[in-house]
């Protein structure tokens, strides 16, 4: 696993944030400025890749490509894989992404105002693709298998480890690279803050994401990018790779319904698919990492299918979003790896922010403090515009 | 522009652009070459001249412009007229 969020550049900075409950949300006045009915958002550094990467691989890379190009990184070292296996070994990649608007605005920018297509540069174009980050980090890491990207709205990521599982689980490929990637800029959000979907808690940014609270007013734009490395199970025990969990099963559903508006019966076919497939009993899911986002009808539709699912059982719900945001395209990789550090770290992070249940969340245990558990099986959600649903059911193994 | 200063200001600014030891850069040297330039990265160069410079090098021109003797008369040539 490898990561690049606003809650830490790295796993060990992750676990620890996840930990102690810290925020990755700021207001960024530049937003204000530009006419944004919220400007806030998660901060992230852009990483310096430059003596790292050469002129000619960085100049096609868009920022989430560069978070995509770290957290490989990190992924790929911590999985004991260097250029020499990607070099003698087919390895696929598989990942989330459903924007580039910054290279693309700023391509138009320079179109219309000199009247010459050059001045965009050699690596607008690159850069602009919705497939940016598997263009670029199949090239720099000179990967054969799969190269796709996954666009699945806000359940983009969770597709991606989904699919690349699945073509694991049919022989077709032994190892994918995974994840999800997310940028992190005014262009890229501007009409989703459009449509009022933010919160406007400008005055409090840290108590802005409140997933599963009553008074949670809007979601917060967030990003970044994370990947994890899946692999046939015996092709792993032979090359001795440092084997974290498996992935049970990948439940997918569509709401047929409302472009923005979630429903119940969508998520809910999506988690009766997973927990179906995962061939395990419902009890031995120890955690559940809910998609909420911290909108008013969102939370409350999960919350409904959830306890649809699980009727009383008293599993720990919690939504990491109310310290990173949302990451979108990111978040259902993320939210794996966030899952992934608790379940291995044998704690279940804060929903920090949550104050006061509504009356769909009162029916789900939902930690306003971190509590330490051990627990060995976790399911985490993802849903997306057009009413895309992922489930994916994740077991530890140690 | 004194020719001089003109190549001065070129050799820092595609030394810059591409990521190359200014040092290397010689009038004799051929250009692609000494800045490692692909058919893409030729596109940049292209660019980065003409918004310092505000000079628009034809496709057509920069085929025949090897080294960067030929780059700096062309450049001298241009910013003239």
């Amino acid at each position: 696993m490898g990561i690049y969020s606003c809650i830490g550049k790295n796993l060990d900075e992750v676990r620890e944030s996840l930990y102690n409950g810290k925020s990755g949300i700021v207001f960024d006045p530049e937003r204000k400025e530009m006419g944004f009915r919220s400007a806030l958002t998660a901060y992230l550094e852009k990483p310096d890749l430059k003596g790292v990467l050469s002129r000619n691989q960085r100049v096609y890379m868009p920022e989430q490509a560069m978070y995509a190009y770290v957290a490989t990184a990190e992924a790929l070292k911590n999985a004991k894989i260097d250029q020499d296996y990607l070099d003698r070994n087919v390895v696929g990649l598989m990942y989330g992404n459903d924007s580039s608007a910054d290279p693309v605005v700023k391509a138009v920018d320079t179109m219309r105002a000199k009247k010459d297509t050059t001045l965009v540069g050699s690596g607008a174009i690159f850069q602009s693709m919705n497939s940016t980050v598997t263009m670029n980090l199949s090239c720099i890491f000179k990967l054969r298998g799969i190269n796709l990207t996954v666009s699945g709205a806000c359940a983009s990521g969770s597709h991606a480890i989904g699919l690349g599982a699945l073509l694991i689980s049919n022989g077709l490929q032994d190892m994918v690279v995974c994840g999800g990637a997310q940028e992190v800029n005014p262009f890229s959000i501007g009409s989703f803050d459009g449509i009022s979907a933010f919160s406007t808690r400008e005055s409090d940014p840290t108590k802005a994401s409140r997933p599963f609270d009553r008074d949670r007013d809007g979601l917060v734009p967030g990003g970044g990018a994370a990947t994890v490395i899946i692999e046939e199970y015996e092709h792993a025990v032979k090359r001795g790779a440092p084997i974290l969990a498996e992935i049970l099963s990948y439940g997918f559903s569509s709401n047929g319904d409302h472009i923005s508006t979630p429903n119940v019966a969508g998520p809910t076919a999506s988690l009766e698919m997973a927990i179906k497939l995962a061939g395990i009993d419902i009890n031995e899911i120890g955690y559940i990492n809910a998609h909420a986002t911290s909108t008013p009808v969102g939370d409350a539709q999960e919350a409904k299918a959830i306890y649809n699912v699980f009727g009383d059982r008293r599993i720990e719900v919690t939504s990491t979003k109310s310290q990173t945001g949302h990451e979108m395209w990111m978040a259902g990789a993320s939210e794996v790896i966030y899952s992934m550090l608790m379940m291995k770290n044998e704690f279940i992070a804060a929903n920090i922010n949550f104050e006061n249940p509504d009356e769909d969340s009162a029916k789900l245990l939902i930690p306003d403090k971190r509590i330490e558990k051990k627990f060995n099986t976790f399911l985490s959600n993802s849903f997306g515009f057009g009413g895309t649903n992922a489930t994916l059911i994740v077991r530890n193994i140690n | 522009m004194e020719k001089v200063e003109l190549i001065n200001k070129l050799n820092l600014i595609l030394a810059q652009e591409f990521e190359v030891d200014a040092a290397k850069i010689k009038p004799e040297a051929n250009i692609k070459e000494t800045l490692m330039l692909n058919s893409l990265d030729a596109i940049d160069m292209i660019a980065v001249i003409e918004y310092e410079f505000g000079v628009k090098i034809p496709a057509g021109e920069y085929a025949h412009i090897k080294i960067f003797s030929q780059l700096y008369d062309y450049m001298q040539t241009a910013l003239k007229n």
